[in-house]
């Protein structure tokens, strides 16, 4: 697995990639997401494998590091950290933020390692699967990954929806791929070849959160005192491996999922560990077994969502988008025929992510602390850098002016949407799924000769509507849920 | 939180049409409208190229949703209001503005120009005063990013007053 890893640039690539990955992660606003939109042009300088060797090692680093900032100033560094704030910040009040860091540290990088594993068996098996797939069921398993993505993500399920279809309609600018003819182009000719992913991730991941940064300039981080990170001791260990497993395996279930996985596992992670818990009540006071609980599931996200990324080339999430871009720009396109023609270039992921596990739990645990001065940079001098990155970063691609403008159009219309309560995530998945979406369903009309109801009469397209349909109607029946026990 | 209580205090007291929720919907359902009778000029393909769908049946069926799912957010805001945060400050404004005046002098003077001009604008704005702080953001920075770009990812920059004296143009 680890063969193709064994050459010094490679290996120079994931120590600057989880490097970089825990700097993005530590910074409030920033994130693997962001971080990997914002590298995606500089790694057309490498090739394929260092490429997205360097994206995933980001996505492994970026996730943890927000554990960094929740526990020391009480704000995530990223989305799937603030179930940490709950427990690590007040633990650190107590004068125990080593303690809090090292049970971060530790169920991060298992429950990351256990996510590789997963991803070493399922990957290929539901590549394997994918093979029985054609046209109509790949049309159906977008959908249900859109509605899922509306129903776990966050906030408002019809919001998420709103979001996604945008996100699909986005994609339908320029020529139509099957009979090219033009559309919403309105005679600009920079538009019939469509609207790129990076100026829309940049702008609504990086400007969007520069707007939103401008709007928080009062705010004031007090950052909590840390001597060194600790090991936690044998108790804490006998206290916490029932949920440091538990919280993996849930994870790296919810990351399969075609949904954003990091935020929703963390809170999955760390309510479960509440409900086993033989003392909940010190949940919110600094338990170690809820640090434990939510950093053990977001880490075990990160593998399970590039499972449906690399079989079947259905992002499990915000940054597995931005990685399946990667392999896109870069000629390599995700699903069965990977695993087939270039299980190296497979297992070098894999082991990728196995070593930017252990690479960032060493990280984390000399380097917690010289992380933790990063989140002292002002703001006001921070964000001023990031946009000077990212015009270049977006122009770059296609040295295009226009993608400069498309970024800051999406920047502001990103900042209403999450004023407004719209996720923007979805925007982002629509976009990529876009084309897979529309492609599949008029290729399936062509199939069935216009037949809609056809799609009826295949099992796989079938379960999947179902499983659409219970997606939908889950939202409902937990809001339900909770009014009754009110 | 406070504010948070007092918007949506403010919020309830006002006519519909001044409500938040009315307006983003409002928004919504006007674009998306403008864009689904734009897709009734598309070309219509011939039903012997035609394959499966018309170019314009699936945009169509993806603005009815969002206009669908719209009128449904609104009527459910219409029972639980959106939780909307305080007021906009000035420096959010200042930066937008920001944005506007970047994309003008990018046109018509210079690319690096206006992130130059942008940063500095934006970190002073933000509350940096110190010269030192304000030159890093705003020219050393900048330059360093442009050596970067045009020497590893062989970047050639859009022609400027400034870019142009690097290029020897």
């Amino acid at each position: 697995m680890m063969a193709p890893l064994f050459s010094s640039k490679l290996l120079l690539v994931l120590f600057f990639g989880t490097l970089f990955g825990l700097i993005l992660g530590v910074l409030p606003g920033l994130g693997p997401t962001t971080g990997g939109a914002l590298i995606l042009p500089f790694t057309m300088t490498l090739d394929p494998l260092s490429a997205i060797v360097l994206l995933t090692s980001i996505y492994c680093a970026g996730t943890y590091g927000g554990a960094i900032t929740a526990i020391l100033i009480n704000t995530p560094g990223t989305p799937a950290a603030a179930a940490t704030c709950l427990d690590g910040y007040p633990l650190a009040q107590k004068g125990e933020a080593g303690r809090a860091l090292g049970m971060a540290t530790v169920s991060s990088t298992v429950g990351g390692i256990f996510s590789v594993i997963i991803l070493v068996f399922f990957a290929p098996l539901l590549a394997q699967l994918a093979y029985e797939f054609g046209q109509p069921e790949y049309f159906a398993l977008a959908i249900f990954g859109l509605t899922m993505l509306a129903s776990i993500g966050e906030g408002s399920p019809i919001k998420n929806l709103i979001a996604g279809a945008f996100g699909i309609l986005i994609s339908t600018i320029g020529k139509d791929f099957m009979t090219s003819i033009d559309r919403f182009t309105y005679g600009i000719n920079e538009l019939s070849v469509g609207i790129g992913f990076i100026p829309v991730v940049v702008g609504l991941f990086a400007i969007s959160e520069m707007l939103t940064q401008s709007t928080l300039l009062n705010q004031v981080f007090k950052r909590v005192a840390l001597k060194a990170v600790r090991l936690p001791s044998i108790d804490d260990y006998k206290k916490t491996w029932k949920t440091i497993l538990r919280s993996s395996g849930i994870g790296s279930f919810i990351g399969v999922l075609p949904a954003e996985g990091g935020t929703v596992a963390s809170l999955i992670g760390y309510s479960e560990a509440k409900r086993f818990s033989k003392n909940p009540e010190e949940f919110g006071k600094g338990s170690i077994e809820g640090i434990a609980g939510a950093e053990a599931a977001n880490n075990a996200a990160t593998g399970g969502a590039m499972v449906p990324t690399l079989a079947l080339g259905i992002p499990g999430s915000a940054t597995t988008a931005v990685i399946l871009t990667g392999l896109i720009i870069h000629g390599v396109r995700p699903g069965p025929d990977l695993f087939r023609e270039q299980p190296d270039f497979l297992y070098g992921i894999f082991g990728a992510m196995l070593i930017a596990n252990i690479l960032f739990f060493i990280f984390g645990f000399f380097g917690a602390k010289i992380f933790a001065r990063i989140t002292l940079v002002p703001n006001k001098i921070l964000w001023p850098m990031i946009f000077a990155v990212s015009v270049c970063g977006t122009y770059s691609l296609n040295q295009s002016i226009i993608d400069v403008w498309i970024m800051l159009f999406f920047g502001v219309l990103g900042f209403f949407m999450r004023r407004y309560g719209f996720s923007v995530v979805p925007v982002i998945i629509g976009l990529i799924l876009g084309e897979l979406v529309e492609g599949t369903l008029r290729q399936s009309l062509v199939i069935f000769d216009g037949n809609w109801l056809m799609f009826f009469t295949r099992p796989i397209v079938l379960t999947f509507f179902i499983l659409s349909l219970i997606a939908l109607a889950f939202p409902l029946i937990r809001s339900r849920k909770i009014k009754k026990k009110l | 939180m406070k504010n948070v209580q007092k918007s949506k205090r403010a919020n309830k007291s006002l006519p519909f049409f001044f409500k938040d929720e009315f307006k983003v919907s409002f928004v919504i359902i006007f674009i998306s409208t403008v864009l689904l009778i734009s897709t009734f000029s598309f070309d219509i393909v011939p039903p012997i190229l035609n394959r499966g769908i018309q170019p314009a049946t699936f945009p169509k069926a993806l603005l009815v949703l969002i206009i669908s799912l719209t009128l449904l957010i609104y009527y459910l805001s219409i029972k639980k209001p959106w939780k909307i945060e305080k007021k906009l400050p000035k420096p959010f404004f200042l930066t937008l503005m920001s944005f506007l005046i970047f994309i003008i002098i990018s046109k018509t003077l210079d690319f690096f120009l206006a992130i130059s001009l942008l940063s500095i604008f934006v970190s002073y704005c933000w509350g940096e005063k110190r010269i030192f702080y304000l030159l890093l953001v705003s020219i050393i920075f900048p330059i360093i990013v442009f050596i970067f770009f045009e020497t590893i990812l062989g970047l050639r920059f859009p022609p400027g007053i400034i870019t142009n004296i690097y290029y020897q143009v």
